[in-house]
């Protein structure tokens, strides 16, 4: 599990910063949204990995860590889940005017000379 | 202390968030009253923003912790008052009323929805000067960011929309690099609470130590890309040149949040009582901020355009502060913070006079003709006349004195606060003792010669914009554009005259970052203190 988690956050992370890096702007908002999933991932992972962990409490048992899966990660990551939707939708917004103003979807809003 | 006082803590926040959920039920041809409610909203701001500052000043019990729903410090979010919040609470009300005024006469008609998102910035930089929650903290920071896009696109156009999406995209990155930060930290010391890390680090076992320092720094980037640390704040100059001018007045304290948020954080968990891991950092503070001025220096130097060069000098102020910071005296951090204020007001001044300058000559008053034209504005009034209030006599002997004062600010010249501040920050570092070492002289000479870069590129700029160009018409300005430069200078003449009690301030304010046992001790406490039963 330690290495599916792993490896899903390496992959999206990776993707994410070359999507980031590459000049057409869908590019650069696609490698955002890999990039926050990746560290929704990664906030969910602080909390340690359990399998089968009662989410708060277990019936009849004192609560203590040992127990449950810590649920402050997934307090923060719905948090962070709703921050980094509302910032996106915000930035495909000036995505789209950008186009609409220069004519192009290159992140400099010109060609580059090739 | 009644019961009212005590929320006096959550006040800053909340009034600016009710203002503006207001006025966004108000329909936007209705502007004279979202002016009004909007300057109600940052006068009562500035007001709050001085009473918590003589209640801040109070020695120990100045630390004001304030428990939403009265949760213990580790279980709940706080937001505590003391000093430094205190005085960052004052410096944003007094740029919110400044560039809210600015804003009447023109800035306001230049697009939708200024006056709700102008309550929003505020609210975001109170709540981040407030807050003492790490993940509280990216919550501000967001509102914050959000606020600043809108107000980054106020007026749009190619140019502002060319630079927003690439200050978009670098503060979506960033906010990224502090969520990884701030849940590597939860992961090792187990809290987001920053007065309980501070307890927390000494007693960390060696094989952690190394992650939440990875953690840390991560976090630490998040914010020097803010304060536009060489080489992270390429972007700055840029953004910051496209901004309208009431909205760069406001935006450009965005830099300095990043600044207060690493000098917090730096010393409260990387200070003396971190054990092992004390000062971490410190070098890259020191460095990064020495090359951020040597950087800065040659923007200011290498521009043409007056707000470009603005933007530079806001590189200039954020790397003298980083490395004042990072040299990690309590003496030295006194100074920094002196700096800090004059440069606050001195570059909100400048951004603001830049427009009013620049008017005469065609440039940015383009621009806003085009904006106004797109919003439909422009055909119920005269062009040269965009704009109610009256106008000011003699404007080009009341802008020439504004400018010159705004360059011996910037540049740090005696008489004014800028030469005061750098001099409270060389000051201690060459009396710490006989051998003054190698990154004081280099600090030393960073300064002057930032300064010497700062006088020749604003007399050029001085010499182009009122005497090389005769043949450009004098600019109108109206009461309430000159008004609030006019104010920001004078803060900064008055900082200048009363530097003395300033400096007291400034100085008991680095004692208790540099020993935060009182912000510590009042934050866990486990006594409710506010918003319960007493």
């Amino acid at each position: 599990m330690e290495l599916i988690l792993s490896l899903g956050i390496g992959v999206l992370t990776g993707s994410g910063v070359w999507l980031l890096l590459r000049p057409r702007t869908f590019q650069v908002i696609v490698g955002l949204s890999l990039l926050s999933y990746a560290v929704n991932l990664f906030i969910f992972s602080t909390g340690g990995l359990r399998t089968g962990a009662a989410p708060i409490l277990e019936g009849g048992r004192a609560g203590t860590l040992a127990m449950h899966a810590d649920p402050v990660p997934q307090a923060l990551v719905l948090t962070a889940i709703v921050i980094g939707f509302a910032t996106t939708a915000l930035f495909l917004v000036l995505l789209l005017a950008a186009r609409g103003l220069t004519g192009t979807d290159h992140v400099d809003g010109k060609e580059s000379g090739r | 202390m009644s019961g009212w006082m005590d929320h006096l803590t959550i006040a800053p926040i909340v009034l600016p968030l009710l203002a503006g959920a207001v006025m966004m039920l108000i329909d936007e041809r209705q502007r004279t009253l979202k002016a009004a409610i909007g300057m109600a909203s940052a006068l009562a701001l500035l007001g709050l923003a001085v009473l918590a500052l003589t209640v801040a000043d109070a020695g120990a019990a100045g630390v004001r912790v304030y428990r939403l729903g009265s949760w213990p410090a580790n279980f709940g979010i706080v937001l505590v008052l003391d000093r430094f919040a205190a005085l960052m609470l004052v410096l944003t009300g007094i740029l919110g009323v400044a560039a809210l005024t600015f804003s009447l006469p023109r800035w306001q008609k230049a697009g939708a929805h200024f006056h709700p998102l102008f309550q929003f910035q505020l609210m975001g930089l109170n709540g981040a000067f407030l807050t003492g929650d790490l993940f509280n903290l990216f919550v501000f920071f967001e509102i914050m960011l959000a606020a600043s896009y809108g107000l980054a696109l106020h007026g749009s156009g190619l140019a502002r929309v060319r630079a927003g999406l690439h200050y978009i995209a670098i503060n979506l990155s960033a906010s990224l690099l502090f969520l990884i930060g701030v849940s590597m930290i939860y992961g090792i010391s187990g809290t987001l609470n920053m007065a309980d890390l501070a307890g927390r680090v000494a007693d960390l076992a060696a094989e952690d130590r190394g992650l939440l320092e990875a953690g840390a720094a991560i976090l630490g980037l998040a914010f020097l890309i803010k304060a536009g640390m060489w080489p992270l704040g390429f972007w700055l100059p840029n953004t910051y040149s496209t901004l309208g001018s009431a909205s760069a007045a406001i935006v450009s304290v965005l830099s300095k949040v990043g600044i207060y948020a690493v000098l917090r954080l730096w010393l409260l968990v990387f200070g003396d009582g971190a054990g092992e891991s004390g000062g971490f950092g410190g070098m890259v503070l020191l460095v990064g901020g020495l090359l951020t001025v040597g950087f800065g220096s040659i923007a200011v130097l290498a521009t043409q355009n007056t707000a470009r060069l603005a933007g530079a000098i806001v590189l200039v102020s954020s790397g003298t502060l980083l490395a004042a910071i990072g040299a990690g005296r309590m003496s030295v951090t006194g100074g920094a913070l002196f700096y800090l204020t004059s440069s606050v007001l001195a570059v909100a001044g400048f951004f603001l006079l830049i427009e009013l300058v620049e008017r005469g000559r065609g440039v940015g008053a383009d621009v806003l003709a085009v904006t106004r034209e797109a919003f439909g504005e422009g055909d119920d009034e005269d062009a040269d006349d965009g704009g109610a209030g009256v106008a000011i006599p003699a404007t080009m002997a009341i802008l020439g004195i504004g400018f010159l004062s705004s360059a011996l600010l910037l540049a740090g010249l005696p008489p004014l606060s800028g030469f005061l501040a750098k001099f409270a920050i060389l000051s201690p570092l060459l009396a710490a003792g006989p051998e003054v070492a190698v990154t004081t002289w280099i600090l030393l000479a960073a300064l002057v010669l930032s300064g010497l870069a700062t006088v020749v590129a604003m007399t050029r700029a001085g010499i182009d914009a009122f005497w090389a160009s005769p043949a450009a018409e004098v600019p109108r300005v109206r009461v309430a554009e000159i008004a609030p430069v006019l104010l920001l200078l004078a803060l900064n003449l008055a900082l200048t005259v009363q530097a003395g009690p300033a400096m007291r301030y400034m100085e008991d304010t680095a004692r208790s970052l540099h020993a935060p046992q009182d912000y510590t001790g009042a934050v866990l406490s486990g006594l409710p203190v506010a918003g319960g039963v007493r």
